[in-house]
């Protein structure tokens, strides 16, 4: 009798689910950015967007013209990274090539550097930044002082240096220095989070408005099924977005993958229900799709790009932010992924942030029947 | 010699392979309230919509209003009045707000505007209900003030899209009402249904059959011609032999 | 015009009649502009170090307490057992571990050499570098210290020394903050002008008003105004309250260059914008999908405008993608303008491409609108 029973309930739920998958699998242009998004990030990503400066121009100013300065602008000019320019600059036409984004630093040999250097012991180099963008300006300056400081280690390098310090650097988890290892746990994380909560708040308000809610409400299959199988074809789509994202990375960005893959997908999967859960919460809150798509799309995607740490380290946000990427869940997954994926660890380190994920999605479920049984009333 | 306002001859309109109108001909005189029957998928919709203005037909000529409908489109569009399934009115507008916003876009005179929307919240008795949400009306109000809506300018010719869709039978005959009283004055009224009892209210009717029309009379010469006693017979002996349907 | 006149009013009345949409429009970015750019900090501090000292001496502790006081780091743990450290890595407690061998300070006098065993968490290969070379430099500087008091002075300064001044130019104090508020002004705006404006007329098409009023004599072109100039002043207001409001009151953020200039650009920016957002409407038949392709493309041009990784730095290839994209010259103009002081004259390349994209994405949207099918 009892197994009957299922069995009815289990034939009606996959009904529903099977109409869920209809509509998200016929409307292409959705389909689009559900699928292509994904891949989109992770080229981007990928291979077109860095923390590095590469490509600025530097212009020198060699009023010395001499050995020394020459000396230093071939090893500046060494570095394929940026592109040098020589040529003499007034103050006034240094202020515009900065005002019209041209230059990002300007360097002047004064005009008796190798003299001062010989027979001073002591010569200035002016380096002038752009410091608008003070990521940039720091780079670059840096990158100058150091080939400067080096042009004068060469220098003083016939006198021995006694008790010499020698730091050996080993770096851990990522040798070469990949961006790949930082930003992948973040993409998926992002992709994860932003497309199931975007689809789903959708989903509910989208019957209501359309007036096609009521029919699936006296249909035999409780109220809940009618919300958890909106969510099924999205859960579905993002386990198929993070196989597409984990095979890019792995073979396409040689991104290393230590640890457990059973784990990875159990810990993502948590993940889903969490972003389903609030899309969820989200549509049962709202009244008009308009309104969920511009929580969703608006309220959600800066935060989460920010404050999940792949983009910023949370660590040097002000504490306020800090307490408030701990309300996003996208933050816990990013620490897990990045131990299990790239650390190589197992459950036992990642146990606090699964039950925080655990909690929050517990939180959004029961927060959002409660508001559907409401409405219901 | 009455006027003609609807003239189409061979009208077509394709979707790649599937013709959803079959080269229909047939007038369409000033004044007379006109029916355009059929049943679901027929291809009624279609062919308004070409008649409207909103959809380029495959091939076939049409003058509305004296107007060609494939280069005059804009001209037609100032001379007719429309009124959808959906009824189309804002719902987050007040029911002043529409008969406004919709009287001046068809280019009605401020004053002109004062005095009809006036008169119009009169004859429906809305006095009270101007400042209401449009959405908050009950359905038949929305009917009735989407109608008053689309022949606001007096246009020469209205056309209805199943209007009278999901009200009860009362609310419906208070609509003809309002058809009657635009007949009267003039404006020809093109209405497609699929209540078969609202055929009777017409001059004339069309029925289309799979695309096609299938005959073109008064209702009392189309029941004689079936020997039928009801439109409702007369449609079922048309449209049994459909083969296109929902 | 008296049709546009009919048109607006029924515009304006919808929208701010809306009353869980206008929070969205308003306070959605403002709020957002208050708090993400305090996000945003390439700068490494607070860097957890895990000392490991298996030498105990003066020099050793003199070492550690120079590195501490730096103020680049944390102190996570002082211990004696590598392992225990790579456990504080392996949790997130720690970034990176200093191993300082036994002897240290005897075999430096003895063999005038000694080496520092640093191992650091390399996941984020920026911090680790950074990290790395703080580290480093402390320790050299450390160095130095060390062979002045052990060395006689005389016998050392024969070197040249080379002494690099540097000056920074339009944000003295390196403030990221001046850098990130006016480029997340810009994504804001864009964000709320797109996704409403695409939205706004999808959802007409979805409900079926779109179809009362393409049989009206209304004219394309006046339809399509009607629901641009909404939001274009929707925008101005947006920008407005976030550049003098918080953007003055909060962060300190005074423009530099001409406000006109600015007001100019952003004009002509919209304008742009929400022919992309009509553009995108035109493409779409319900609002799902509306949604779904403007999130799409509004991702690609948050990332692809330099917002958060410089444009040079992109491959060839990135780069056009980046030049085909509108947002990357508004953040370019607001950078130079606001923070700066660039005048026309050294923007107008960017004008005359926006002017471009105004055109060809008005045009499309106006050609793709079809009344009639």
């Amino acid at each position: 009798m009892i197994i009957q029973l299922i069995k009815i309930f289990v034939k009606q739920f996959l009904t529903f689910i099977k109409k869920e998958f209809y509509h998200v699998f016929r409307d292409k242009k959705t389909l689009l950015m559900l699928f292509g998004l994904p891949i989109v990030q992770i080229v981007l990503f990928g291979f077109a967007l860095t923390n590095e400066i590469k490509e600025s121009k530097i212009v020198v100013c060699d009023y010395a013209k001499d050995a020394a300065s020459r000396q230093i602008i071939t090893q500046l000019d060494a570095s394929r990274n940026f592109e040098i320019e020589k040529t003499i600059l007034t103050h006034q036409q240094i202020e515009n090539s900065f005002k019209e984004g041209k230059a990002k630093l300007i360097i002047v040999f004064p005009a008796n550097f190798n003299d001062d250097l010989l027979h001073l012991k002591k010569a200035q180099v002016q380096v002038i930044a752009d410091a608008s963008d003070p990521n940039t300006a720091n780079t670059l300056t840096n990158y100058v002082t150091n080939i400067i400081n080096g042009y004068q280690k060469e220098l003083s390098q016939n006198d021995p240096v006694p008790y010499q310090i020698i730091t050996e650097t080993r770096m851990l988890y990522n040798p070469e220095l990949k961006g790949a290892t930082n930003f992948v746990p973040g993409v998926m994380a992002l992709v994860l989070m932003l497309i199931s909560v975007l689809m789903t708040s959708v989903s509910i308000v989208r019957e209501k408005e359309l007036g096609t809610m009521e029919i699936l409400l006296v249909s035999p299959v409780s109220p809940f099924m009618v919300i958890i199988s909106k969510a099924v074809p999205y859960f579905a789509l993002s386990l198929v977005n993070l196989t597409v994202i984990l095979l890019l990375s792995v073979f396409l960005l040689d991104m290393p993958f230590n640890g457990s893959v059973l784990l990875l997908f159990a810990e993502s999967s948590l993940l889903i229900i969490t972003a389903l859960s609030l899309g969820l919460l989200i549509s049962n809150s709202t009244a008009s799709q308009q309104t969920a798509m511009l929580i969703s799309l608006m309220a959600m995607l800066i935060p989460t790009m920010m404050l999940t740490g792949f983009m910023f380290p949370i660590e040097n946000m002000p504490w306020p932010l800090q307490m408030i990427s701990n309300i996003v869940p996208s933050k816990w997954y990013y620490i897990i992924v990045k131990s299990i994926m790239i650390k190589g660890l197992g459950f036992s380190a990642v146990w606090k942030e699964t039950l925080i994920l655990l909690g929050m999605t517990i939180f959004l479920l029961a927060l959002s029947f409660k508001k559907f049984k409401i409405r219901l009333q | 010699m009455k006027e003609i306002v609807i003239k189409t001859d061979k009208l077509t309109k394709r979707f790649g392979d599937f013709i959803a109108t079959n080269e229909i001909s047939f007038e369409v005189y000033a004044g007379e309230i006109f029916g355009f029957l059929g049943a679901n998928g027929a291809g009624k919709t279609t062919a308004m919509r070409m008649l409207c203005g909103l959809s380029t037909p495959s091939s076939g000529t049409a003058t509305i209003a004296g107007f060609n409908i494939y280069k005059q489109t804009e001209s037609i569009k100032k001379n007719i009045g429309y009124m959808s399934q959906k009824f189309s009115l804002y719902e987050d507008l007040t029911v002043l707000e529409n008969i406004k916003f919709f009287g001046g876009i068809y280019g009605l005179s401020d004053k002109q505007l004062k005095e009809k929307s006036d008169m119009l919240i009169e004859q429906l008795g809305f006095t009270n209900e101007t400042k209401k949400m449009v959405g908050s009306l009950p359905l038949g109000w929305k009917q009735k003030l989407s109608f008053s809506v689309a022949v606001i300018h007096e246009p020469k010719i209205v056309f209805l899209d199943e209007p009278t869709g999901g009200v009860d039978p009362v609310t419906r005959r208070q609509f003809w009402d309002l058809i009657y009283a635009a007949a009267d004055k003039g404006i020809t009224i093109f209405v497609t249904t699929h209540y078969m009892d609202e055929a009777e209210y017409c001059n004339r009717i069309s029925m289309m059959v799979d695309g096609q029309i299938k005959a073109l009379d008064t209702p009392a010469s189309l029941k004689k011609q079936f020997a039928a006693t009801s439109m409702d017979e007369v449609f079922f002996e048309l449209a049994r032999g459909a083969k296109r349907s929902d | 015009m008296r049709t546009l006149k009919f048109l607006l009013q029924k515009e304006f009345k919808q929208i701010f009649r809306n009353k869980s949409l206008l929070p969205m429009i308003f306070a959605m970015p403002i709020i957002q502009l208050l708090i993400m750019p305090l996000a945003a900090d390439y700068e490494v501090k607070n860097i957890n170090i895990s000392i490991v000292d298996h030498d105990h001496s003066s020099y050793s502790q003199k070492m550690v307490s120079k590195i501490i006081s730096s103020g680049y780091f944390k102190l996570a743990d002082h211990g004696s057992s590598f392992s225990d450290a790579f456990k504080q890595i392996e949790s997130d407690r720690s970034d990176l571990i200093l191993e300082i061998p036994a002897q240290f300070e005897a075999n430096l006098v003895r063999e005038n050499q000694q080496k520092l065993f640093i191992a650091v968490n390399a996941i984020n290969g920026t911090k680790a570098n950074l990290g790395g070379a703080y580290l480093s430099n402390i320790i050299k500087d450390y160095n130095d210290n060390i062979r002045l008091e052990w060395n006689q002075p005389a016998r050392n300064n024969v070197s040249p020394v080379v002494e690099v001044t540097s000056s920074n130019w339009f944000n003295p104090f390196m403030n990221y903050r001046f850098f990130m508020v006016p480029g997340i002004l810009v994504i804001l705006v864009t964000m709320v002008c797109a996704y409403m404006c695409s939205l706004n007329i999808v959802k007409e098409k979805e409900i079926g008003t779109i179809e009362q009023i393409n049989v009206t004599p209304v004219k394309k072109h006046l339809f399509i105004l009607a629901k641009l100039i909404p939001f274009w002043v929707i925008g101005m207001i947006v920008f407005t309250i976030g550049l003098f409001f918080v953007g003055r009151l909060f962060y300190d953020i005074v423009p530099a260059g001409s406000i006109l200039l600015l007001y100019g650009f952003l004009s002509l920016y919209l304008v742009a914008l929400l022919g992309f957002g009509l553009l995108l409407s035109t493409f779409s038949e319900t609002q799902q999908q509306a949604m779904s392709v403007a999130f799409f493309f509004i991702m690609i041009f948050i990332l692809m405008s330099g917002l958060f990784t410089s444009v040079d730095s992109m491959p060839a290839w990135a780069k056009v993608i980046a030049k085909c994209n509108p947002v990357t010259y508004f953040i370019e103009v607001m950078r130079m303008v606001v923070l700066k002081g660039s005048g026309f004259s050294e923007i107008k390349n960017q004008f005359l491409i926006m002017a471009g994209f105004a055109f060809i994405f008005n045009t499309a949207a106006i050609l793709n609108y079809k009344k009639t099918n």
